[in-house]
Order: structure tokens, then C-alpha cells, then sequence
């Protein structure tokens, strides 16, 4: 583990996405309290924690996913790149255009491959013509790794494909739009080993254009493919750091325990 | 013995049979019921079931069976004395009368004395209307049916509380402590489940065959390639008719079309709101409102159309655009029948509609599309297929609906494509030719069964598309 580590030394410094206690309110259970946390640039984050502890959620408050729930209510300030994305001028549509999702059980439409992954791009109006469009779609796939294995069928239906290739198709859906955040919820749950350590590679090469935010379960997964990790319990943030810091040297008792496995 | 008497007979015997059921399982297993294999309870139950369920079954078939026994008995005696031209089933209705109304005017010896006409006004004193004056050959059989009924009677009143007896007897004595209560009678009322939806499925065999039956009698009168090939229907109860379907089949698909023209937009578009924009509260009082309309007795929708819609339109549309002067029309009808099966579309397409999984609208709108987009490239595409299955269910209720094409389209069998003409439709026709006092043995009556095999058929039809469309849209998520 140590050399992973070592390897993912957070290279850039800006800050993305920004939140000053938040704070998340379902009804009137409060589940999400006074996070405050800066999500890096070009940088894997991931957040950890035991379940039930508002890491989905806080996760669903980067691109306004909370929004169509009715009962959910968000407070404090959430900015991206500097503008506050909860602000009345703000378009929830055009901010999750910015910044994309893939969810933990794969969602593919059904409709073809191919318009799975156009689909994004159609909406948006990204390109002009069917070429540019053909470009895109196979640009989205080559990164999500899944070009070659679907590059003789894309008139099938996504539904038809196995759980890893549609966790997959769900990420090169959500990369054709070009975002500049990309949100995944425990991307690999419903994937076998295979499958996992494609989508994580995958992961780390997306890290090259976009910021990365991770929800996972697995904390090897954290430290293989993350630079920055968020420990989440009951609601409110424990400790963001390094991930190396948190993994080898945790500054608060709860990550500890955690971590070795205590609590969760 | 009154069935009344005997039911409440059979029902004590059997609650009798679950107490004595129960401590007799408690006193098997010495006090001690963790020693029983099942629950004290499922032995009492055991006995109470195999008392009464029985004994019912068999006087549920006594009773069936009975008056047509004793019936053919009677008539057969009766028929001898009968003039010729007498009709035998007015007859026995008035023997059937006499003899229920025989024990209020005396004994049997004493009826039998009286003359026909002082019988006759006897009987008027009870409030018991005759046919005619009755002769002395009926008053005979009517004594005879009144016997018949009464040994009968008896007979059933002693073979089902023997039978409960036996059951009884039976049940307590395989009573023990490792006889498995509990499993006998879970099979003894799942045995009744089976009886029970086998009673349906031939109940609906049995009317398929009657229509079959009746509709092969009507093709021995009358040529089936006249009745599926003419394009005229009129039917003279002189004989001579011309009896073909087209005029009326095509009433029946000109108003459905109109009804699906109104339905399917305004109850689709209501479901999308429902489902997609309308929040919980809006909901829950907007969708009963909407069911509401499935609960409005069809007759009410014919009164509508009758005085408010049929007018409406005649005046404001038909008269001006020179396209008529009949109140009932077409349109009339199929805008009123449109009104009716909105909540069919609506209510199931809602569901449909719900029932595509959150993941997918979760899916859309996490890439930046609007609800709407979302509305339009992924939920409907993906219900689609159930929402097909919605309208045709909601196209066979209209085909089947009567009430309001009688009261709103008339009773003219027409071909003709204006919309604001009377026209009428085969459920009409079916209820116009067996109303009134006419054998059934003439082609004009029996092409009802015709008629109304066709529907059943198409409408059938319609029902297994649609519910193979819906299954095939299910398999997608499961
Ligand atoms: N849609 C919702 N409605 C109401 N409460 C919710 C909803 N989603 C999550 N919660 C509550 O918010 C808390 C955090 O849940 P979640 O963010 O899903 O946790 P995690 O993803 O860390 O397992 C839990 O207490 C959960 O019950
Ligand atoms: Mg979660």
C-alpha cells in the first residue's frame, strides 16, 4: 500500500468546489451538520465513513441531486469555483451539466449504447454533426474502457450489457458531457474484482481532467485511488486530510477506530 | 327445515367440533400442548373444517340439483293432459305458484276439493296472482311438486347433518398428538382456494359455450357469410331480415376512436403531471378526484350526454356547419365515453409511469437534462409499452359500454363518416333484439349471441395485447 500512496501525492492545489457549514436537513432530521470541506482540483476525494452517516448526501449536495426530494432542505454555503450553487440565479440544470454523476447501482437507459452516451451531449447541444457527435461518443467510451468490448454493437441496448460493463457505460455517459466535477456513490458496489479495479484505473485517469469525488465503502479502495479522504460520522465531517495522513496517521480517535475497523 | 335453520344447525355443530377438537388434542398431549405438533387451535380448526364445509358442498348441491329433478318429474306427469298449443313453461309457473301458496289456503285434501274458479279467488284473497283458472291436472301436480319439494327438503335436512356428523366423528378421531394439524388444514383451505378460482375460470368457460352454442344455432338459421359480409342491417321480426354486422361494428369503432381521441391526451397528460411534477399533497387529493369518474355509474354519463352534450353539440356545431340536426350522434357519445375512460388511461399510466425506477430519472437529470427532457427521452420511452397496454384495456372498456351509446348516439345502424349523425353500435343492438316478447329461436334474436361473441372476441383480443405488452414492459426491470 505504502508505494500506492506515495504515487498519488496530490500534484494540484486549487480549490473546485468549496462548502461552509452545510448543513442538511431531511424534514427534521438533521443529517448533514456544519460540514465545512475544499474539494480540490484535478484530484481524487473520497469520502468515507459507516453507513447512514450523510456521505450520499453530502455527495448529492455538489450538483443540487438533493433538490428533487421534496423534504430535503440545505443550508450554509456550497460554492464551485467561487459562485454560490445554491444561489436563486443558478440554473440546477446547467450546474449538474458542470458536474456529473454516476450512481452506485448502475442506471443505463433503456436505449441503445450508443444513445446512452449521446445522450448527454444532445441535451447540451455539444456538437454539430453526426461525425462530431460519433467522435464524442467513442472519445466517452474509449476513457470509460469499454470501447473494444462494445465497439461492434453500439445499436444494442445498454440494458443488455453485464453490471461492470454498465457501470461503465454509466461513466462514459456522464464523462461525454465534458464536466468539470465528476460525483460517483460507491461506483464499485455492484461490481465484481474485475470489473472494480477497471472502473478504479479508469478513476485515476479521469484525474487528469476532472475533480473526482468518491463515496466508497472499501477503505483499500480509498487509499488505492484517492489523494484527498473526508471521514464522515453521524453527520458531521471528522477529519479531511491527505489520505496518506489519515490512513497511516489519524489525527482524531473516531477515524482511528474506524479505519482499524471499531467502528462501522 | 328452513335452509336458514339448517345452515345455523351446521355452523353450531361446527364450532362445537373446534372446542371439542381442542381440548381433545390438550387432554391427547396430558395438558401439555409444547408436545402437540401444531397448535391446539389448528386441531380445533381441522374438526370445525371437515364438520361444515362438507355438509355445505352437499346441500349447496341439493339445492341446485332439486328443482330441476323434481321439475322434469312434474312436467313429464303433466304434459300428457296438456292441450296442444299450451305453452308447458307458463304452465309450470303456475303450478310452482300453487304449490308454494298451497299450506296458506289448507291441506292438500281441502285444495284439491275446491273448484278451479273458488281456488282461483282463494288464491287472489293471498295475493297470489294466476295465469288462468287452474285445471285439475295441474292442482294434482301442483300437490305432487308440493310432496316432491317436502321429502326432499327432508331428505337434505337429514343427509347434511349426517354428513356433518361424519366429518365430525371422523376429523376428532384422527386426532393424536403428532397428526399434523396444522398442514391438513392449510391443504383444506387451500383445496378451497382452488374450488373457489376454479368456479370463476368455469363460469367463464360456461358462457364462452353458451354464446358458442347459441351463435352456431344462429349460423344454422341464418348464413354467416350474410351476417359478416352485408353492409345492411335491418332486422324485421316478420322474417326476411337483413342481419349484417358492419353497420353496427363500425358504429362500435367510430365512437371508440372518438373516446380514445378524448382519453388518451387528456389522461396521459394528467398522469405525467401526477407522476412527475405534482407534489404529494397535490397528489393525494387530484388522483382520487380522477378515479372519481371510474365510479360514476354509466347510466349518469348517458344522462349527460342525453341533455346536456347531445344538445350542445347540435346547436353550436352540428346545425352550423350544416352537418345535421340529431341531437344523438357519434360525437355526442364517443366525447361523453372519451370522459369516462380518462381514469382508466390515466390511473394505470400513473402507475406505469411510477413504476419506472427513480435510478433512471436520477440518471437523466444527473447529466444536466430538465424534468421535461427527462419526461420525454427517458420515462415515456421506457413505460411506453405499458402505457400502449393502459390504452387498449381502456379501448375494450369503450368497445363493451352500452349506457352511453343508447342515450347519446341513438339507435340508427348506419355507415356513414359523419361524426354528428346517429349511428349505433353491436352492445346496443344486442340489448334492442332480446328486449321484448320474442322466442329466442328466431335469427333476429339469436344474432344477439352472434353479436355478442364478436365483441367478446375482439375485446378479448384486445385484453391479451395489452396484457402481453404490459408483461413484456415488466420483464424490463425485473
Ligand atoms: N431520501 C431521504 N429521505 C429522508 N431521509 C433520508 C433520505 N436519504 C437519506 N436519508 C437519511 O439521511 C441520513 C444519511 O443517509 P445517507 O446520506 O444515505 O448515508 P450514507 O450514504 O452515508 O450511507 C440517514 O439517516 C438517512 O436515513
Ligand atoms: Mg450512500
Amino acid at each position: 500500500m505504502k508505494d500506492v500512496l506515495t504515487e498519488n501525492a496530490v500534484k494540484a492545489e486549487t480549490s473546485k468546489i468549496s462548502a461552509r457549514k452545510a448543513q442538511v436537513y431531511y424534514g427534521t432530521n438533521h443529517a448533514i451538520k456544519d460540514v465545512d470541506v475544499e474539494i480540490l482540483d484535478k484530484t481524487v476525494t473520497a469520502f468515507i465513513g459507516p453507513s447512514g452517516c450523510g456521505k450520499s448526501t453530502f455527495l448529492r449536495c455538489l450538483n443540487r441531486m438533493n433538490d428533487t426530494i421534496p423534504s430535503c432542505r440545505v443550508e450554509g454555503s456550497i460554492t464551485l469555483d467561487g459562485e454560490d450553487i445554491y444561489d436563486k440565479r443558478v440554473d440546477p440544470v446547467q450546474l449538474r451539466a458542470k458536474v456529473g454523476m454516476v450512481f452506485q447501482k448502475p442506471n443505463p437507459f433503456p436505449k441503445s449504447i450508443y444513445d446512452n452516451v449521446a445522450y448527454g451531449p444532445k441535451i447540451h447541444g455539444l456538437t454539430r454533426s453526426k461525425a462530431e457527435l460519433d467522435e464524442i461518443v467513442e472519445k466517452s467510451l474509449r476513457r470509460a474502457a469499454l470501447w473494444n468490448e462494445v465497439k461492434d454493437r453500439l445499436q444494442t441496448p445498454g440494458t443488455g450489457l453485464s453490471g461492470g460493463q454498465q457501470q461503465r457505460l454509466c461513466i462514459a455517459r456522464a464523462v461525454a458531457t465534458s464536466p468539470e466535477v465528476l460525483l460517483m456513490d460507491e461506483p464499485c458496489s455492484a461490481l465484481d474484482p474485475i470489473a472494480t479495479a477497471q472502473v478504479e484505473e479508469l478513476i485515476d485517469e479521469l484525474r487528469t481532467n476532472f475533480s473526482v469525488v468518491i463515496v466508497t465503502h472499501s477503505m483499500q479502495q480509498a487509499a488505492r485511488v484517492s489523494q484527498r479522504t473526508a471521514f464522515f460520522h453521524l453527520g458531521n465531517l471528522v477529519e479531511y486530510g491527505e489520505t496518506g495522513q489519515i490512513f497511516t496517521n489519524p489525527k482524531d480517535p473516531r477515524t482511528e477506530s474506524y479505519i482499524t475497523g471499531r467502528i462501522g | 327445515m328452513s335452509i336458514g335453520i339448517l345452515s345455523s344447525i351446521l355452523l353450531a355443530l361446527a364450532a362445537a367440533g373446534y372446542f371439542i377438537g381442542r381440548a381433545r388434542a390438550v387432554s391427547a398431549a396430558g395438558g401439555d400442548t409444547r408436545k402437540l405438533h401444531s397448535l391446539a387451535g389448528f386441531y380445533g380448526q381441522s374438526v370445525a373444517l371437515f364438520t361444515a364445509v362438507p355438509a355445505f358442498l352437499l346441500m349447496a348441491a341439493w339445492l341446485f340439483i332439486q328443482p330441476i329433478l323434481i321439475e322434469s318429474r312434474v312436467s313429464g306427469q303433466l304434459q300428457q293432459t296438456l292441450a296442444p298449443d299450451a305453452s308447458l313453461s307458463l304452465v309450470m309457473a303456475d303450478v310452482r305458484r300453487l304449490a308454494n301458496a298451497i299450506d296458506s289456503i289448507g291441506t292438500a285434501d281441502e285444495v284439491a276439493a275446491l273448484s278451479p274458479e273458488a281456488l282461483t279467488a282463494r288464491l287472489g284473497e293471498q295475493g297470489v296472482a294466476m295465469g288462468g283458472d287452474m285445471s285439475v291436472a295441474q292442482v294434482a301436480a301442483a300437490n305432487e311438486y308440493r310432496l316432491l319439494s317436502n321429502q326432499s327438503r327432508t331428505g337434505m335436512t337429514v343427509a347434511t347433518i349426517a354428513l356433518a356428523l361424519a366429518g365430525l366423528a371422523f376429523a376428532l378421531r384422527r386426532i393424536r398428538i403428532d397428526f399434523r394439524a396444522r398442514n391438513v388444514t392449510e391443504q383444506f383451505v387451500m383445496v378451497l382456494m382452488i374450488a373457489a378460482s376454479l368456479i370463476a375460470v368455469l363460469t367463464t368457460a360456461g358462457i364462452v359455450v353458451s354464446l358458442l352454442f347459441e351463435t352456431i344455432h344462429f349460423f344454422k338459421l341464418y348464413p354467416a357469410s350474410d351476417f359478416f359480409l352485408s353492409t345492411t342491417w335491418s332486422p324485421k321480426f316478420g322474417g326476411g331480415s337483413d342481419l349484417g354486422i358492419w353497420p353496427l361494428l363500425w358504429g362500435t369503432l367510430y365512437v371508440s376512436l372518438i373516446a380514445l381521441i378524448v382519453a388518451v391526451p387528456v389522461g396521459l397528460m394528467s398522469a405525467i403531471y401526477l407522476a412527475e411534477y405534482a407534489s404529494p399533497r397535490v397528489r393525494t387529493w387530484v388522483k382520487p378526484a380522477i378515479e372519481i369518474l371510474a365510479g360514476i355509474p354509466t347510466i349518469v354519463y348517458g344522462l349527460f350526454a342525453l341533455i346536456t352534450v347531445g344538445p350542445l353539440l347540435r346547436d353550436y356545431f352540428a346545425l352550423p356547419l350544416g352537418l345535421g340536426n340529431s341531437s344523438s350522434s357519434v360525437m355526442t357519445a364517443g366525447l361523453v365515453m372519451g370522459i369516462m375512460v380518462i381514469p382508466f388511461v390515466s390511473s394505470l399510466s400513473d402507475d406505469i409511469i411510477n413504476a419506472v425506477p427513480q435510478s433512471l430519472r436520477d440518471g437523466s437529470l444527473g447529466l444536466g437534462a430538465t424534468p421535461s427532457e427527462t419526461v420525454r427521452q427517458v420515462v415515456l420511452p421506457a413505460a411506453l409499452p405499458g402505457i400502449v397496454g393502459a390504452i387498449l384495456l381502456a379501448a375494450s372498456r369503450a368497445i363493451g359500454e352500452t349506457m352511453i351509446v343508447v342515450m347519446g348516439a341513438g339507435a340508427a345502424a348506419k355507415l356513414s363518416l359523419n361524426p354528428f349523425e346517429a349511428m349505433t353500435t353491436v352492445t346496443v343492438k344486442i340489448v334492442s333484439q332480446l328486449t321484448g316478447d320474442t322466442e329466442f329461436a328466431s335469427p333476429e334474436t339469436l344474432v344477439a349471441f352472434a353479436l355478442g361473441l364478436t365483441l367478446f372476441v375482439i375485446t378479448l383480443a384486445l385484453n391479451i395485447l395489452a396484457l402481453w405488452i404490459v408483461r413484456r414492459y415488466r420483464e424490463q426491470y425485473e
